[in-house]
């Protein structure tokens, strides 16, 4: 895989990415760049169990919402160092991932939508209830707890560039599955399930992987945004609306490409950042965004990338 | 024993305005198969009309519900044309995403408009009280008219020509379509039916309780619990499904924290879901 | 020559003119103008807009020898956490506000001070009452209003006055502010040996007690003591009225301090509520207007009589003006040296802000008010019942 300029070039921009607000010292870029970054990896991670597997993951959120909740739980009353922490709610968020995925995978379609739906808001529920998780009203973080990193101001950047790791990280293994047997298998199961089975693709091993897969990293991303932002409550941990919009993101780049869900999420998050302020524009966020999911669905619903592989098939090579 | 009663008596009206909300989501969903995911949108459509007619106009509340039953009708079946149309007989993802954008484009609108603040409308209606539990006239109410408006469906359904043809095509649109029924025109009045009966619904709810343009979101998670357990795309089983729901939620109540209650109806959910695919009520399909 | 020399004057004069220009201080802060709070942080903005305009008519603040002009930036939080997040982030890194004042409720100020404490910027807080907020290790917040565990500590010792042994029902809201006032009075309760007949929390977005209050006539409930904010107080008190609950004492939490709870008609009567300020307190400030004035600058400009959330909004920016005044400066550290000193009375009681550590910022001056709706010839009106040093009417039961 190396061998290919693909990666490579997924590593520069990365780099770019990540080092441009750092040396203009642009902290609200930044801001917007992260909130950007942290959308990217939701929607590539996404993308896997949409993208190649053909599965709707309408509650994906909740692995970012219970990744932020375990390691902002081991950060307050653990006093663990967010790194570890963020990694250790990856684990667990897969572990608990694939023994969910084994009751919900046997579902097929809309089915499977639904009780995906029906685990992030039992999840979220359940949260609710959970007192030693703070209950409604969240886990607050103290402001020592910055200390580790060095304070408040060095921990924000430093949270920045370990997100865009997340995120060069979500792509690379987009990639990767993309380009193994796993990724063909994945594929095969997307375009018709049955008939990959009787092929010999082991299928419930597959799809079980791949859910399991797709939770860890935005689990990570789910711990280091939450501990950024100091608190975590249940209400936005497991938004249902957020888990949707990841849904358009990887709709509107091109859904089963690597570039498309990255660009979709950039491409949507940056008319958010613009239309929240916009005073008179931040009502009509909504609007715009269902109208232009509307003609992608209609009428394009291969997404942007998909639009410009159909006029352009050249470009099929290289922008995937 | 009579707190029980009193809740479970509670649960079973309010049970019935949830099947009614149903109601609308497994019409669609049984006859092509689409989920509507502007379900809540439309429920909020309804309770909105319900302001509009009794605030703004200061017409009878109850009047607005034959409104909102042509009304629903009428944006049903352009919805359908702006949305659902392209998307009969493509994957089923395809639909969740053109219903959600609808959705999502229906409360961009609702809330530049109305924005995301509460609002009231005060239906005066006598109450029954029974051992000291009151049962307010507007639960009673809305309970009454959800049953009858479930009876109107099941004799369109069963005793007119449209009826007829909108089970035909929901049980074979080929051979619907080879025995000269015009399916497309089936179809979009068979979704504009559906959003007449969730957009009713919604008008029957803000004769009871405060909304907001948000508000819709949990009676459309409520609608899936309850199309799951009444069987798709059978409206009686989804009748009885929320009252089954209101029932659940009567008989918890006294028994544990109100909050516990949602994990309970969404735990039952999955598991219906893997369980019972087809519905705990679908013996009574007719 | 001639017109040279009115060339040179005219230069001279715009080189000269800067001197006399106005500066501007940008205070920033964000309102839940839409959303469920929209009913209070409205009332709250519009105590802070009447507070710039008293300032900026009187020629701005004279600081240092120059004259600034108060400029608020705000914007709208739609009474959402992570609105509050992201615009508490642009007031700082793009509106470079100088100093900020919180959001109102709780659970967005407590949102909001994580914001300013990562940029180290002075806020201060009105409408959020959470003690929790200030006892994370903050070094520049400064709380306005009374404590939370304070707030029905009053309601119950005026019940008692009526009802020695009442049972009483908690219906709360379950947010930060309503669980931590409830955690207060319920410790008090305990040690009293009072019944607890009813314990429970209800999400905010709860449109149906009719189960609560279900459970609260089954359980025999002489006082029912909770709520949260406006809207579910609103609709609580509502349908307790309906239901014929027959609960004899009700204090809820904010939602019937506002103007806007007449109009619930019979449902609001006897309701009590505890109040940071009313308008027929008889504080003599030190410094800024009296209550009489401020209670009719308010109620000449916006057409409706002030509750206590507007009386917090302005104070937090006279209490801003009067450490900068001190100051003598818009320097960040010296302004909030002042308001750690500061020891005052104005319009809306005694302020003073603890310099302990481990609180820093909680409000340690500050007394509540428990007020209740009755009717007076036919109308409904506002009476303040307890303490009894400013009482003006007995309590209903």
């Amino acid at each position: 895989m190396w061998r290919r300029p693909f990666p490579w070039f997924i590593i520069a921009a990365a780099l770019l990415y990540a080092l441009y607000p750092y040396f203009t010292d642009d902290v609200g870029l930044r801001e917007s760049l992260l909130l950007a970054a942290v959308y990217i990896v939701m929607a590539s991670n996404l993308n896997l169990v949409i993208g190649y597997a053909g599965y709707v993951n309408f509650g994906n959120i909740v692995f970012f919402g219970l990744g932020g909740y375990i390691c902002l739980y081991l950060v307050t009353a653990l006093h663990w160092n967010v790194i570890p922490a963020a990694f250790v709610g990856g684990v667990a968020v897969s572990a608990l991932a694939l023994l969910f995925g084994l009751g919900i995978l046997r579902l097929r379609g809309a089915f499977f939508a639904l009780a995906t739906i029906g685990v992030n808001q039992a999840i979220q529920q359940l949260v609710v209830n959970f007192e030693p998780w703070g209950g409604a009203t969240g886990i607050y973080l103290s402001l020592d707890s910055y200390g580790s990193l060095g304070g408040p101001m060095q921990a924000l950047w430093t949270t920045y560039l370990l997100i865009v790791v997340v995120t060069a990280a979500s792509l690379l293994a987009s990639y990767a599955v993309r380009n193994s047997k796993f990724g063909l298998g994945l594929l095969a199961i997307g375009e018709n399930e049955d008939a990959a089975s009787v092929l010999g693709v082991p299928t419930p091993l597959y799809k079980a992987m791949v859910y399991s897969a797709s939770a860890f990293l935005p689990a990570i991303a789910g711990g280091l945004y939450f501990f950024k932002s100091g608190i975590i409550e249940p209400s936005s941990a497991f938004n249902l609306q957020t888990s949707i919009e990841a849904i358009v993101m990887v709709m509107l780049g091109g859904s089963g490409t690597i570039l498309g869900p990255a660009l979709g999420a950039f491409l949507y998050e940056e008319l958010r950042g613009f239309l929240l302020t916009a005073q008179s524009f931040s009502q009509f966020q909504l609007v715009i965004a269902g109208a232009l999911l509307l003609l992608i669905v209609q009428f394009v619903p291969g997404g942007l990338l998909g639009w410009v592989h159909q006029h352009w098939p050249k470009t099929r090579r290289w922008l995937e | 024993m009579i707190g029980i009663l009193a809740s479970i008596i509670d649960g079973i009206l309010i049970g019935a305005v949830y099947g009614l909300a149903a109601m609308g989501l497994t019409l669609i969903w049984g006859v092509m198969n689409v989920i509507n995911l502007a379900h809540g949108a439309i429920v909020v459509i309804g309770m909105f009309v319900l302001y509009t007619v009794a605030n703004m106009l200061g017409l009878h509340p109850y009047g607005a519900v034959p409104l909102m039953i042509v009304f629903g009708f009428v944006v049903g079946i352009a919805l359908y044309w702006v949305g659902v149309h392209r998307m009969i007989g493509r994957p089923e993802l395809m639909s969740l995403l053109s219903t959600f954008a609808l959705n999502m484009v229906l409360i961009g609108l609702g809330t530049a408009w109305w924005t995301t603040s509460p609002y009231n409308v005060q239906v005066s209606v006598p109450s029954v009280s029974w051992q000291g539990y009151t049962f307010t006239g507007t639960h009673i109410t809305a309970a009454v008219l959800a049953v009858v408006i479930a009876g109107l469906l099941y004799l369109l359904l069963y005793h007119t020509r449209i009826g007829k043809a909108v089970r035909a095509v929901a049980t074979n649109r080929e051979a619907a379509e080879l025995c000269a029924i015009p399916t497309t025109q089936v179809l979009a009045m068979a979704f504009g039916l559906g959003v007449a009966l969730a957009g009713v619904s919604g008008t029957l709810i803000a004769t009871m309780f405060p909304f907001t343009v948000l508000s819709g979101e949990a009676y459309q998670l409520k609608s899936f619990v309850v199309t799951v357990l009444g069987g798709l795309g059978n409206p009686a089983g989804a009748l009885m499904g929320g009252i089954a729901l209101g029932l659940v939620e009567g008989l918890a109540t006294p028994f544990m924290p109100v909050s516990w209650i949602p994990i309970v109806e969404f735990g039952l959910f999955v598991f219906c879901l893997i369980a019972f695919p087809r519905g705990i009520f679908s013996f009574t399909k007719a | 020559m001639k017109k040279t020399f009115y060339l040179a004057a005219a230069a001279m004069l715009l080189i000269a003119c800067p001197a006399f220009a106005q500066e501007t201080i940008t205070i920033g802060f964000t309102s839940s103008q839409t959303g469920a709070l929209n009913n209070d942080s409205t009332a709250q903005m519009r105590g802070i807009e009447l507070w710039r305009d008293d300032v900026n008519a009187k020629g701005g603040l004279k600081l240092g020898g120059k004259s600034y002009t108060v400029k608020l930036v705000s914007y709208d939080d739609e009474s959402q956490n992570t609105r509050v997040q992201q615009l508490y982030t642009r007031l700082i890194t793009q509106d470079k506000a100088q100093f900020l004042i919180s959001p109102y409720s709780s659970g967005l100020v407590a949102t909001a001070a994580i914001i300013s404490e990562q940029y180290g910027k002075v806020m201060i807080t009105t409408g959020g009452a959470l003690e929790k907020t200030y006892q994370l290790g903050n070094k520049n917040l400064f709380q306005l209003y009374t404590g939370s565990s304070q707030y029905l500590a009053g309601a119950l010792v005026a019940l008692k006055e009526k009802n020695p042994k009442p049972r009483v029902a908690f219906v709360y809201e379950d947010d930060p502010f309503s669980k931590s006032v409830v955690a207060a009075v319920r410790d008090t309760a305990k040690k009293d040996g009072d019944v607890i007949a009813v314990d429970e929390s209800y999400a905010g977005s709860t449109t149906d007690f009719s189960p609560v209050i279900n459970k609260a006539i089954s359980a025999k409930a002489d006082a029912l003591l909770g709520g949260g904010h406006y809207a579910d107080g609103a609709t609580l008190a509502r349908q307790l009225h309906e239901q014929k609950a027959g609960v004899k004492w009700v204090t809820l939490l904010v939602a019937p301090d506002s103007p806007k709870f007449a109009e619930l008609g019979d449902s609001a009567v006897g309701i009590s509520v505890p109040s940071q300020w009313e308008p027929q307190a008889a504080f003599k400030p030190d410094f800024g207007p009296t209550v009489p004035a401020f209670t009719k600058a308010f109620t000449d400009k916006y057409k409706i009589a002030p509750a206590y959330h507007a009386a917090g909004g302005y104070a937090a920016g006279l209490i801003l003006q009067h450490a900068m005044e001190k100051a003598d400066s818009i320097d960040q550290a010296k302004v909030a040296a002042q308001l750690n000193a500061m020891d005052v009375t104005t319009f809306f009681g005694r302020t003073k802000f603890s310099t302990d550590p481990k609180s820093h910022g909680l409000q340690v001056g500050h007394d509540m008010v428990l007020a209740q709706w009755q009717k007076k010839d036919g109308k409904l009106v506002k009476e303040v019942i307890w303490p009894k040093a400013a009482k003006t009417a007995e309590a209903l039961y």
